[in-house]
């Protein structure tokens, strides 16, 4: 990483600045004012956010090798490292009082919503502004998909309006990598049905490293409804990738088959699960699971596979309690556990932010900003 | 008119004879032998390294016409199979309205005899509207033309209801062929149920859904005595259910498709809708053990389970997407390549399987090549390799997921009642 001055110099004599200015301003005299001037601003901006020259090498900007983020499955440790690396940088923005970079500047991302989100909905727009792209959010219930517009017609849509990122969460499976098949806009997948939810498992894995510096050996409990949660496939896949052992727990109604197979274990007890872990992940218990015979109550599914204080006795001393979000207190985890001092289910949200930064600009990385 | 073959390879049993000539008048077989002489033949083919086989006849295909005229109809469904090699196909009831009345079978049957090529064989639903209820009129339907009945594309999930249309179909002498699949096990997947479901955050189907099915349907033919077919044979437990079945004398017959003995789940990977089908592409295993029913005599029929669906049914999310493939184009290459190049069956082996087999139980008298019948026979080349292009498909739709596999087996011409219908240079 070059935190360099110079670098950004030659961006600003790129050529396309002098052929505008070549027209705008014919007198050689005039131009050179301008470009001065213009130097001069410019490297008093960067001076000031010199901290935030993120992921460059040898001048030019780091970029993922494709153009969708889609699921950790189809993504290797060292693009796993390079968003996380970014994510660092991008998060000195987050939590700074100017929260604003034109990393972005003249891109527009929309967020295409299928299923209802706040964090992450709002944490994608927010990123998006932070770096100066036009952010829009398409709200599905008044747009066109109301009136039944498909999913590929929508896309085409926003792709012929110019759209660079489209960013979608989608009750289907898959669903992204459709729509990434048909447009040439770069697509990120906020979630999509029971699959992958990328972003969220990222910004978990950046939180586990803020915490214990690295992944790799760190030992991380999953418990809870494991068959329908994206947030759990994801993680599974990106954390065994990097190293850490993950455990399982949940109902065997609840637990996907030959799971096994990604690396992760499967446990017999929940005592089992958590032992000597450093981070216990609660998952999301969808109450309307009960209807399909999966689970017979919430009572009996908080007494054998909810988290509480009794049962994660073993867990390491400065176990960490994560969770998705939104919680059923006192379902998949005792209210003691939510509000405990280890408990970053809420400190994790800051992360999304900075993670999505992160990704946003290692997309749009193909051309210099 | 008269066709003369000349010097074709034909199959006697499990031989291959060599040299033969074969002349068509009048719609019939007249003569087959060595050195035929006919000066009056109005066309003479060389088929010089070709096999005369008879026509193929499929036991389970979807022509969508009446009602989705927009995916295949009579015309181009029956153009599709002549092109594969089928020159007589039973088409399943599933239409827009369903088969369930006789004025939908005389539609058939009077537009196949006018626009179709093939010998076209309309199968009744076995209950009305296809619901799984009440019996459908099957004695009415017979009478109109149909084969056998089915309630394809559904199972009939009351119990007692099959056991009651085994009963009144045996007295009418109609095969019943049931898709076996138990839809609250199913519980609405997409996709086969394993590691790969599990990946792509699909609903599975177990291979139990199917399973249950078949042991049941099992159960009831032992117990009416009425026999049954099983459609689309595609799991392990299936095939060993049917061959115990048969081992103990039941009267069950089955059929698999070309998919479901060279594809697997894994094709479903990257969300190819071209890849989704009911029952759904299995593991290895099933597979293999479909290889094996298939070798064994399990499972003594080959059926296409054509099933065209426009593009926009497919060129969608992968759980919206629609269920099934086109088949007649590419059955007899697939079968050819992955199951006689791989020494699995020997080709009059897999000739029955795709003939007399099918024939025998839809009871209907194709599927043979004899002095004396019907002239439907196809000539093929099984030594030339090329990638399957569905750009050339003669069905309306290009769902395949097959495009460009590499295969051997090219239908040259088929001949239905001693007229050529397709042949390559048409």
């Amino acid at each position: 990483m070059t935190h360099c001055i110079r670098e950004k110099r030659k961006l600003l004599s790129s050529k396309t600045v002098q052929t505008v200015q070549e027209s705008l301003f014919p007198s050689p005299g005039f131009r050179n004012i301008i470009i001065v001037f213009k130097i001069v601003s410019r490297s008093a901006y960067y001076f000031f956010y010199a901290k935030t020259l993120i992921n460059r090498k040898g001048g030019r900007r780091m970029r993922l090798s494709s153009k969708d983020l889609l699921g950790l499955a189809d993504m290797g440790s060292d693009e796993i490292t390079l968003i996380l690396d970014t994510a660092k940088d991008m998060k000195k923005i987050v939590t700074s009082s100017m929260k604003r970079v034109n990393y972005l500047q003249g891109k527009s991302v929309v967020t295409l919503f299928y299923e209802n989100s706040t964090r992450t909905r709002v944490s994608f727009e927010l990123a998006a502004k932070y770096m100066g792209a036009h952010a829009v959010n398409v709200s599905v219930s008044t747009s066109s998909v109301a009136k039944g517009e498909t999913l590929i017609d929508t896309g085409k849509t926003l792709e012929a309006m110019g759209t660079d990122i489209i960013i979608i969460r989608h009750s289907q499976s898959g669903a992204p990598h459709f729509l990434a098949k048909n447009v040439k806009s770069s697509v990120i997948n906020a979630g999509d049905g029971m699959h992958e939810h990328p972003t969220q498992a990222l910004l978990d894995m950046m939180t586990m490293r803020e915490v214990f510096g690295t992944l790799e050996g760190l030992k991380v409990a999953i418990i809870g409804d494991i068959s329908h949660s994206r947030v759990a496939r994801s993680n599974i896949i990106g954390l065994t990738k990097m190293g850490a052992q993950v455990n399982l727990y949940a109902p065997a109604t609840l637990m996907p088959p030959f799971i096994e197979k990604t690396g992760a274990r499967i446990c017999p007890t929940i005592e089992d699960a958590v032992a000597g872990c450093d981070v216990i992940m609660g998952l999301r218990l969808q109450l309307e699971r009960q209807k399909n015979a999966l689970f017979p109550s919430t009572c009996e599914y908080s007494k054998f596979f909810g988290l509480n204080p009794e049962n994660i006795k073993g867990a390491g001393k400065n176990v960490l309690f994560m969770h998705p979000g939104p919680v059923n207190r006192g379902v998949e985890m005792t209210s003691s556990i939510i509000d405990a001092d280890n408990s970053y289910i809420n400190k994790q949200v800051t992360n999304g932010v900075a993670v999505r930064m992160a990704i946003l600009y290692l997309l749009t990385g193909r051309e210099t900003v | 008119m008269r066709i003369l073959v000349r010097n074709a390879k034909i199959i006697q049993g499990d031989r291959t004879e060599t040299g033969v000539d074969l002349l068509i008048r009048d719609g019939l077989i007249v003569s087959m032998g060595r050195g035929i002489i006919e000066n009056e033949a109005d066309t003479i083919i060389d088929a010089t390294g070709l096999y005369a086989l008879p026509g193929l006849v499929d036991a389970h295909c979807h022509l969508r016409d009446p009602g989705f005229e927009y995916k295949e109809d009579i015309e181009t469904g029956t153009m599709s199979a002549a092109k594969g090699g089928f020159t007589s196909i039973a088409c399943m009831p599933n239409t827009n309205p369903p088969v369930d009345n006789a004025a939908v079978v005389r539609y058939i049957v009077e537009k196949a005899s006018q626009k179709g090529v093939v010998n076209v064989y309309p199968i009744g639903a076995i209950t009305k509207g296809l619901q799984g209820s009440e019996l459908s009129e099957m004695g009415t339907l017979k009478e109109a033309g149909i084969v056998a009945v089915s309630d394809d594309g559904k199972p009939v999930m009351n119990g007692d209801v099959m056991k009651k249309a085994m009963i009144y179909a045996g007295q009418f002498g109609l095969p019943v062929i049931s898709h076996c699949e138990d839809v609250n096990i199913a519980d609405g997947g997409s996709m086969n149920e394993g590691f790969v479901s599990t990946l792509l955050g699909l609903r599975g189907i177990p291979s139990a859904a199917e399973a249950v099915m078949v042991a049941r349907e099992i159960i009831l033919s032992e117990y009416t005595g009425v026999p049954v077919h099983i459609a689309h044979v595609s799991t392990k437990t299936s095939v060993e259910l049917i061959r115990h079945a048969k081992r103990r004398g039941v009267r069950v017959s089955a059929e698999t498709c070309p998919h479901y003995f060279t594809l697997t789940e894994k094709s479903c990977l990257g969300y190819d809708t071209n890849a989704k089908m009911n029952p759904p592409l299995r593991s290895e295993e099933d597979r293999d053990a479909v290889i094996e029913g298939l070798k064994d005599g399990t499972i003594e029929i080959i059926a296409t389970d054509h099933a065209p669906h426009h593009d926009d049914e497919k060129n969608v999310e992968f759980e919206k997407a629609a269920n099934g493939i086109v088949g007649f184009e590419t059955a007899l290459a697939l079968g050819y390549t992955y199951l006689v190049e791989q020494g699995h069956l020997t080709l009059p082996e897999l000739i029955r399987k795709m003939t007399v087999n099918p024939a025998r139980m839809l009871r209907i008298d194709k599927g043979t090549l004899e002095c004396g019948k019907a002239a439907d026979l196809i000539l093929v080349d099984f030594d030339n390799e090329y990638a399957i292009d569905v750009s050339n498909f003669a069905s309306k739709s290009r769902n395949s997921p097959f495009n460009g596999f590499r295969v051997k087996g090219r239908v040259k011409t088929t001949i239905v009642n001693g007229r050529i219908v397709w042949s390559e240079s048409m």
